[in-house]
């Protein structure tokens, strides 16, 4: 057998190429049954929820629920608008103005997660707790969100998510 | 053991606390292994890789499965078509039961022809017949999960079976149905002991290893390894030609699997369950019908069950049937013919299976199944009596070294060499 320049010989060669080879066909055959536990076409052609706003009163919360999630529609009211558009952007943990975070101000839609630890928090009905800052209130951990969904107090990390959505009446929205 | 001398600090300190390197070394590695074996002694590896890819297979498609009658066919419907490379999986799971035992039918005919059941390794045929059951009950239940048509009649035809046994038989179907016919509680119990049998199957395989490592393997000559000469490492010698066995035995796999899925399979199941009407014509899959054209071949029920089951049964008794102490093939050539006879009797059997039982069919169902059980219980022992051997080489180096001249032409052959 033939010596190459480093010591390297032919066999050496041969057993590096085949393991090599050996290893890209032992990945691509692990890969359908890794990827098999990925959300599957059915579920995902079940990704987006169509919401009629109309029979919201100012002041009322409802909960539909998107891809398996809770989603928190509120009809703020003139009050809570005020507060939320009034907050120092300095006393945030996670800091955010209210108009990036709703299309009309009336409307705040939010997925209704707690960012701590994936609890739903309280406060979709008025005699819920809704926590120092009259948002929402989660009640695992104790975590105080604002009339804008965003953490003011406790241990969450950020505010509550914005799902992507958009209006496709006066009042009425496709989330997804 | 072994004192293998491992150069790693970390693999010595575990070794010497969980000899679990120690154990790998001597049993796959240096284990030494006859140095004549032929491409037939490929198939029990390659059956234990088809047991891998089972329940690789299975325990993905568990994830996706839901055994009720009113979900089970549409979730393999969704596995199909919405589950990612969902159809690949069932591809690999479905045409695999084939392909396990293609490995394993092969397996059991090399062991019938070079008399590996023989002393002293009757416990690992007769645990290798153990596996084959459990694995023809776990293919059984598995074909009944997606519940179509063939899967409820399969289910109901078999599990009749055992209405054939005298006063009890009612109650043992209701027993196995949980109902009055076969219907959900039959359909969750499948499931589970679907999922359960490889396992119990796994642990049978160890056993079966266990047993085969005690003498080691049989070996083309039939005859015992003398001493190191006639024997080389398991590793690199047989790893590798164990390697090259799986990717030849992969193509064909493949080719079922991405070019022909349900040739082996039956289109009537792809109709949901319907416990109302039964289709035209009833087959099992094709790695039962040599034993079901057993079954039809007697006309008796209780008789034809028996002739069912003994078929197998007879396996568990086959190392003091035949009672030659010559083991292979090669050397006993009356036994040659009656074996072949057997493996062509077979496949007859297999063919007979498939077509409808009437007319000319079941009598020659008759006379195949009539040779099935004289080859066991005829022939063998008589050949055991009568049959001459041919003499046998003295040592597997010897009859390696002397060539194609055979064993009177090593001395020779080896002299010519050196």
């Amino acid at each position: 057998m033939a010596e190459m320049e480093e010591g390297a010989t032919r066999r050496d060669f041969i057993n590096v190429a085949s393991g090599a080879v050996g290893a890209v066909g032992a990945a691509a055959a692990v890969w359908p049954f890794i990827n098999q536990m990925n959300p599957a076409a059915d579920t995902l052609a079940l990704a987006s929820t169509e919401v009629d706003l109309s029979a919201i009163e100012v002041g009322m919360s409802i909960t539909v629920v998107w891809r398996g999630k809770p989603v928190f529609i509120r009809h703020r009211t003139e009050e809570e608008i005020k507060e939320a558009e009034a907050v120092d952007l300095g006393d945030l943990p996670d800091p955010t103005p209210d108009a990036q975070r709703v299309e009309k101000p009336e409307w705040l839609i939010l997925v209704g997660i707690c960012t701590h630890l994936g609890c739903v928090p309280l406060g979709q009905k008025t005699t819920e707790p809704r926590g120092d800052y009259g948002g929402w209130f989660c009640p695992c951990h104790g975590s105080h969100y604002d009339t804008s969904g965003r953490i003011r107090k406790g241990p969450a990390p950020a505010n509550l998510p914005v799902p992507p959505y958009a209006f496709t009446g006066d009042a009425a929205i496709r989330i997804g | 053991m072994s004192t293998a001398n491992f150069s790693n600090p970390v693999v010595r300190w575990i070794d010497h606390r969980l000899p679990i390197f120690s154990f790998l070394h001597h049993e796959a590695h240096e284990y030494p292994t006859p140095k004549n074996l032929s491409y037939w002694w490929n198939f029990g590896s390659l059956a234990g890789i088809m047991l891998v890819i089972m329940l690789v297979t299975g325990i993905t498609l568990a994830m996706h499965y839901t055994p009720h009658v009113d979900y089970a066919f549409d979730s393999v419907e969704r596995i199909m078509r919405d589950v990612n490379s969902g159809w690949l999986i069932r591809y690999i799971h479905m045409n695999g039961a084939s392909f396990f035992f293609i490995a394993v039918y092969i397996h059991i005919f090399r062991g019938l022809y070079y008399g590996s059941y023989k002393a002293p390794r009757e416990l690992l045929w007769m645990l290798g017949v153990v596996i084959m059951l459990l694995m023809m009950a776990t293919a059984f239940m598995g074909y009944v999960l997606p519940w179509g048509q063939m899967s409820f009649w399969g289910a109901t035809v078999i599990t009749n079976l055992f209405s054939a046994i005298p006063v009890v038989g009612d109650s043992i179907v209701t027993w196995l149905w949980g109902g009055f016919s076969v219907d959900n509680p039959t359909l969750n119990r499948f499931f589970a002991l679907h999922y359960l049998l490889p396992f119990v199957i796994f642990a049978v395989v160890v056993l079966h290893i266990v047993a085969l490592h005690r003498f080691g393997s049989n070996n083309p000559l039939g005859i015992d390894v003398k001493g190191p000469q006639d024997t080389i490492p398991f590793h690199p010698y047989y790893t590798i030609k164990d390697m090259f066995g799986l990717a030849v035995f992969l193509i064909p796999f493949c080719g079922f699997v991405f070019f022909a899925p349900n040739f082996l399979g039956h289109p009537d199941n792809y109709i949901p369950a319907n416990p109302l009407v039964t289709p035209a014509y009833i087959v099992p899959e094709w790695y039962f019908l040599p034993f079901y054209a057993i079954l039809r071949a007697v006309p008796d029920k209780l008789l034809g069950v028996l002739a069912m089951f003994g078929a197998i049964a007879v396996l568990f008794i086959l190392p003091w049937l035949d009672r030659s102490p010559v083991r292979s093939g090669k050397f006993r050539p009356v036994f040659k013919i009656f074996f072949w006879l057997l493996f062509l009797d077979c496949i007859l059997l297999t063919w007979l299976g498939g077509k409808p039982a009437e007319g000319v069919y079941v009598i020659a169902a008759r006379f195949a199944t009539a040779y099935y059980f004289f080859y066991f219980l005829i022939a063998l022992p008589l050949l055991s009596i009568f049959e001459t051997p041919k003499p046998l080489p003295k040592s597997i180096s010897e009859s390696v070294l002397g060539g194609a001249g055979g064993p009177a032409a090593a001395p020779a052959a080896a002299k010519e060499k050196a």
